[in-house]
């Protein structure tokens, strides 16, 4: 009987970006520069662009698998998918939908997408300007709650009082990605350092949430009534990866955690097993996050707070390049690379790469 | 009656026109705190749903609340993210787990000194917010920590 993992079922074979812009400051349109991704992922796997059949993406992606098949002059399309909800909670997802499909026998050679160019259509997730409100939002918004930021600072607190979780513990994710981002000439907040003083300076957004805190650009609705509240919604997803994977958290080389807020991160280590709740202060600090030499090394090329607001998508290239050694703050011989999408939302995804070594 | 907590601007809320929530925003106009009850199983539970998330039952009904309630988690708001909230300060959104609800949490704001320092498990009780001012008449539940 065949067993249902996609464990060595199917291998990444190309990544593609272009550069990182600003908000509202990109040259081109979003198909564009969605087009000029795939085209780069497929030169980077060596095959033509018209091998690709299928298209996978999330959090409601606007440039569809149909256009952008025409556009490339597909033979065929025999995957179109799109994980449904969680925002960027679907990015694993996406790369998985896309595994499975493969697996199956659906599609040969499917392209996971992420397209953004926001100032060309208004802000992601931008407040309501109806002057009337119905559903859950009216529960929310005439209370001044609005923003993913206020959407989830309320779960950070709830951590911070369940286990004793102190703010340094969020500022040192902050710190980490900071800081790599200094290595990595595409981030956008390459040059742009931030030290303790900064972030300890920096206005309030919702407390316990300071600027630094906060990925820019992002969407997320909350639910407050879930019996288990401080949570990044990993609990019971991150034992089945782990199960799938065949590894266990010390395995884990290198891991890209999506940054919507910093207490977002710190529920997502914990929930994937790097530390318990009552370690997180003492293990969750800036010199255990860096690569080459930390406990942990996290959000190697900067992630959402410091490379760019790619909705998480950028945090699985660069899985990828640190199983090739091409990650511009490499962690030396990474075999096993990780990514945790969400946080927060639902539903969220997680997935684990691994080299042919890893693979035994 | 007092001021509102927050400025005039913000989305007014409406019930949903199939129904689901007629009775909670009734209920705010009557200074009623009311949340769904389960007729089969008793359960309650918010925000509304058409469905039992305990026993499945299609058969919802209602429950007024006596009110009360506990902080479960807040929030002290500062960067406004609504033209309406421009100029007017930080305000506190609060979470409070209601008495007699099956541990059902809502959310509004905490009344009094936006930086006074709150406590998660403070009791709480609900204050209504009557809006009458142009088209749309509206009452929200606000919070107060009794002493």
């Amino acid at each position: 009987m065949s067993q249902r993992t996609l464990r060595g079922a199917v291998a990444v074979a190309g990544i593609g970006e272009t550069e990182y812009y600003k908000r509202g400051r990109a040259p081109e349109t979003e198909l564009v520069l969605t087009l000029r991704a795939i085209l780069c992922a497929a030169e980077d796997a060596g095959i033509d662009p018209r091998e690709i059949d299928g298209f996978a993406s999330y959090s409601n992606d606007r440039n569809e698998p149909s256009r952008l098949a025409a556009a490339l002059g597909l033979p065929e399309l025999r995957f179109s998918n799109m994980q449904w909800g969680g925002g960027g909670g679907g990015g694993s997802a996406a790369v998985a939908n896309a595994a499975a499909a493969i697996h199956a026998g659906l599609a040969d050679c499917v392209v996971v997408y992420r397209g953004l160019a926001q100032g060309q259509f208004g802000r992601f997730g931008a407040g309501q300007r109806r002057p009337t409100l119905s559903g859950d939002a009216a529960l929310w918004y005439p209370y001044g709650l609005m923003s993913p930021a206020q959407m989830f600072a309320m779960r950070a607190n709830r951590l911070m009082y369940e286990h004793g979780i102190g703010h340094e513990t969020f500022r040192a994710i902050s710190l980490a990605s900071y800081h790599h981002a200094q290595a990595n000439p595409r981030a956008v907040m390459h040059g742009r350092p931030l030290d303790v003083e900064t972030y300890e300076s920096a206005r309030w957004i919702v407390e316990p949430y300071r600027l630094y805190d906060c990925c820019l650009e992002n969407d997320g609705a909350g639910s407050h009534n879930v019996p288990d509240y401080a949570t990044a919604s990993f609990k019971t997803l991150a034992p089945r990866l782990y199960e799938m994977a065949g590894v266990t958290p010390s395995d884990v080389d290198v891991l890209q955690s999506y940054e919507n807020f910093t207490a977002g991160v710190v529920m997502s280590l914990i929930e994937h097993g790097f530390c318990k709740p009552e370690e997180a202060n003492e293990f969750i600090t800036v010199e255990n996050l860096l690569a080459p030499e930390g406990k942990l090394p996290l959000n190697t090329s900067g992630g959402n707070l410091a490379e760019c607001y790619m909705h998480g998508f950028e945090l699985q290239l660069e899985a990828v390049r640190q199983l090739r050694g091409t990650s511009t703050s490499q962690v030396p011989d990474a075999v096993v690379s990780m990514v945790t999408s969400g946080p927060m939302v639902t539903p969220v995804s997680n997935m684990i790469l691994g080299s042919g070594e890893a693979l035994g | 009656m007092s001021a509102p907590y927050l400025p005039a601007g913000l989305p007014a809320p409406a019930p949903q026109p199939d129904g689901l929530d007629a009775a909670y925003w009734d209920g705010t106009r009557e200074h009623e705190l009311r949340v769904q009850r389960c007729d089969h199983c008793g359960a309650c539970q918010w925000g509304p749903e058409w469905i039992c998330h305990r026993c499945l039952s299609f058969e919802m009904g209602w429950k007024t609340l006596a009110g009360r309630g506990r902080i479960y988690s807040w929030e002290r708001v500062w960067h406004p993210v609504h033209p309406a909230l421009a100029d007017h300060g930080a305000y506190i959104v609060a979470l409070v787990t209601l008495d007699d609800a099956d541990d059902a949490r809502m959310i509004g704001n905490l009344l009094g000194d936006p930086q006074q320092t709150v406590q998660i498990g403070a009791a709480v009780e609900a204050v209504f917010e009557d809006h009458d001012e142009g088209t749309s008449s509206y009452t929200l539940v606000h919070w107060r920590v009794t002493t």
